[in-house]
């Protein structure tokens, strides 16, 4: 245990290069679709008067959450102090930090005027929960950062028990802020629950820790770094709590609609008759993002399998994907009930169920989003020691059988 | 995990991508930075028939200030109401539109943009605010200035 | 904000502004001493030098039992009145929209429009990150273009769809009504016209068609024609639930 060494990795590889090329490629075109949609407007996107949240805001909120859900494996080892997973805290911290910083890229370069970004750090409306985001993101970053250099400064080394508490306690705080931005909007069926900020929460540790196992095992893997199954074993079964706490969350939510009668229309309309919207809850959430990976995670003689792992994680942020999708885009499609009890028709599309197809520049914003989040990581292991030399079981546990 | 190829595959594969990243900044940066060259000094013209001798603050006071005068103005019109004339952009706008086609934008020659251009400062008022003043409404006389012919005054040269 | 505006100016400018302001506010506490001295619709109702106050709530009465079905006459007068080009698409900007009702049970069928409510609690303005989104003392809800950002969060927030986003480069604006790319925009209550005295575009349009369903005036002031008809008429205000005190209310819904 003590033997555990952290290094950079070697980075010069032509293998390594093109990894980094290739995310950079997703980065340079995200970009790019940033600036064709701020050229030309909004009109160049799927999004419209009655669905003003689009795929830019699926992949940020998804990347956001996820973000504070892969300093998870950090707080476990700093708050809760179990030794095994001390090594793997500071990649847990670096990740963090750039899921965050690739999903709010995307959130502000979506924004009508990216150009007046400044405006949102000049003038604050208190009551915004918005505005209480940017907060806790600058703060989040402050404190992360402060976190990673006490882990990886000996001197500060005393300290980091502390700064792990306070990024736990940051965290959890931005992830209420972040379900709270649904959560404390009256006017939308779908919404206006305060469900949605502990939901957030449990969705968050999911996505984060499924994207961690993701960038983990690749970067080990690619750099020819042992990697042992006890590491994998452990992530993989917490892994299942999470999954199985997040489809408990949602079922409770649901229930709860279920039970209002004013709910119904709304329930009906994501469960049974939304189109795209129901099957992507029931098939994309629920069953590949839900139900075979926990089959998956909980079954020994699976979970044993490092291809069908990838594939759980895969299938868990495809399955964050999906609920993003229909948490902002299905709400969104429903339409409001301005006169309930009366049929309603008009030129704004009153009382019909609003019209969304995710277009090209949205899709290549979102991407460039993970894209950044990711050359981040695959940057920082190279430049600063984020990662330990091997994970092998011998190293990380030495009463692992061998 | 990742494709097996060897060193050399994938020295070719990280030099393509750099040509296609390259190309893609290249692109970029030609289609984003306008034609680089010197902007002449502007030579705005003012129709002093509409405008009169004076503008509403000393001409040197103007050219240093007037953005703070519209920015404050600004603000007390959208959030208290208050809608005197003076420091208004419409009343900049209605003394400063060239004669020529009523507006303060269009050209080197035009009020603002001569201006702003020269002085390489963006303007964005006028993504949301009309560039020209407010049209009678049909059927009033036309605008004095289209028929009288204006003693013009030259201020591109006191521009140093 | 307005006040952090005003440290820009030299020190003797932001002097002259502080004694204009008190001395319009004097002049302003004088003039409303006596309630419904002013009479809306005649002249000027303040000097344009004078802050809006909160003794004015400016609102709109809608009768649905007036509004005649198929007559789009205060759609258009808004729509020529703000400069604004709609058509059929859903990225079409609308202030203000003609709901054609039909009671489910019943199959009686209504019509009136609907447009920003303009509530004293407005969602909109709560969630709005920068304060862009903000009531005006006198109860108008507005969006100061200058420091929206276009993060169509009030959009989410109105329970009355009532707000638009606008996705593409405009040209020919009104130049007293300026809108512009990349920012949303709602029903200003024709905030231009009520300064200089005037009645909104929809509502002079309507009685001009000899319907007279939509009625502007102070709510605030007892003698007005619109504070008597919602003292002494049942009316109601859209999604009564969510207690946001609209500024438009309904009358025969």
């Amino acid at each position: 245990m003590a033997s555990i060494t952290f290094r950079e990795i070697e980075g010069s590889s032509p293998r390594y290069w093109f990894l980094l090329g290739f995310i950079a490629l997703f980065a340079a075109l995200g970009l790019g679709a940033a600036y064709y949609m701020e050229h030309h407007g909004h009109i160049v996107t799927g999004m419209n008067n009655s669905i003003v949240w689009g795929t830019p805001h699926v992949f940020a909120v998804f990347l956001i959450v996820a973000a504070s859900g892969a300093l998870n494996v950090a707080s476990i080892a700093s708050v809760f102090g179990k030794v095994m997973y001390k090594p793997l805290a500071p990649l847990s911290a670096l990740l963090a930090f750039a899921l965050l910083m690739g999903g709010l890229t995307v959130l502000m370069l979506d924004l009508g005027r990216a150009d007046r970004l400044i405006v949102a750090m000049t003038y604050y409306n208190l009551k915004s929960v918005f505005a209480w985001n940017v907060v806790l993101y600058t703060g989040f970053f402050s404190i992360v950062a402060v976190y990673i250099w006490t882990m990886m400064e000996k001197k500060m080394n005393t300290y980091s028990k502390a700064a792990g508490m306070a990024a736990f306690i940051w965290r959890l705080i931005l992830t209420t802020g972040t379900g709270s931005i649904f959560g404390f909007l009256v006017a939308r069926d779908a919404y206006s629950s305060a469900l949605l900020a502990p939901m957030f929460i449990i969705l968050s540790f999911a996505y984060g820790l499924a994207v961690y196992l993701l960038v983990l095992m690749a970067a080990y893997t690619w750099s020819g770094r042992p990697l042992g199954d006890a590491v994998l074993k452990r992530l993989g079964k917490l892994l299942a709590v999470f999954v199985a706490a997040a489809l408990y969350f949602v079922f409770v939510y649901h229930l709860t609609n279920l039970y209002f009668t004013k709910q119904h229309a709304v329930e009906h309309f994501i469960l049974v008759s939304g189109g795209i919207y129901t099957t992507l809850f029931w098939v994309g959430q629920i069953l590949i993002g839900g139900i075979v990976p926990l089959i998956i995670l909980l079954n020994p003689a699976l979970r044993a399998s490092r291809g069908l792992l990838v594939a759980a994680c895969l299938m868990i942020v495809f399955g964050g994907l999906a609920q993003m999708y229909v948490t902002i885009i299905g709400a969104q499609a429903f339409p409001l009930d301005i006169f309930p009890g009366w049929e309603e028709k008009s030129a704004f599309f009153d009382g019909v169920v609003h019209h969304y197809a995710p277009s090209l520049p949205e899709v290549l914003l979102g991407l460039g989003g993970v894209a950044i989040a990711l050359a981040m990581v695959t940057f920082g292991i190279k430049i600063l020691r984020f990662m330990p030399d091997s994970l092998a079981d011998a190293e990380v546990d030495p009463h692992a059988k061998a | 995990m990742m494709l097996r190829l060897s060193n050399r595959m994938w020295k070719w594969a990280a030099g393509i991508l750099a040509v296609l990243l390259l190309s893609v900044g290249a692109y970029a940066a030609s289609s984003t930075t306008d034609k680089v060259s010197r902007t002449a000094k502007p030579e705005i013209v003012i129709d002093r028939s509409k405008s009169g001798d004076k503008c509403v603050e000393e001409t040197s006071f103007m050219r240093k200030n007037h953005m703070k005068l519209l920015m404050h103005q600004r603000d007390e019109t959208m959030h208290k109401g208050i809608r005197t004339e003076k420091h208004s952009l419409k009343k900049c706008i209605s003394c400063h539109a060239s004669s020529k086609d009523d507006s303060v934008l269009g050209s080197n020659e035009h009020f603002c943009q001569g201006c702003h251009t020269y002085a390489a400062v963006k303007l964005d008022c006028w993504e949301c605010h009309a560039s020209k003043p407010k049209q009678a409404a049909p059927g009033a006389a036309p605008a004095v200035a289209a028929t009288v012919p204006a003693p013009a005054a030259k201020v591109g040269a006191e521009l140093k | 904000m307005n006040d952090s505006q005003a440290s820009h100016h030299s020190t003797s400018e932001v002097d002259e502004h502080r004694r204009n302001f008190i001395g319009a506010s004097a002049a302003l506490a004088g003039l409303t001493v006596a309630p419904g001295v002013v009479v809306y619709g005649l002249a000027h109702a303040k000097p344009d030098s004078e802050p809006v106050t909160n003794k004015v709530r400016w609102g709109l009465l809608v009768d649905a039992t007036k509004c005649a079905e198929g007559c789009t006459d205060c759609v258009t007068a808004c729509h020529t009145e703000n400069a604004i080009q709609t058509g059929a698409l859903e990225t079409d900007p609308h202030w203000i929209r003609k709901v054609e009702l039909k009671d489910m049970r019943t199959g009686r069928s209504q019509s009136l429009p609907v447009m920003c409510q303009h509530c004293e609690d407005a969602p909109c303005v709560d969630v709005c990150p920068t304060g862009a989104s903000f009531k005006r003392a006198d109860g108008i809800v507005l969006v100061d273009r200058h420091i929206c950002i276009g993060c169509r969060y009030c959009v989410m927030a109105c329970p009355y769809k009532a707000r638009s986003f606008i996705h593409e480069t405009l040209t020919d604006q009104n130049p007293d009504v300026p809108r512009g790319k990349g920012c949303v925009e709602s029903c200003t209550m024709c905030v231009h016209r009520v300064d200089r005295g005037q009645q909104p575009a929809c509502v002079e349009a309507c009685s001009k068609a000899g319907h007279n369903a939509i009625i502007f005036g102070d709510l605030n002031d007892p003698n007005s024609d619109i504070a008597q008809r919602v003292a002494g008429h049942p009316t109601s205000q859209l999604r009564a639930d969510l207690a946001l005190n609209p500024g438009v209310r309904y009358e025969g819904l």
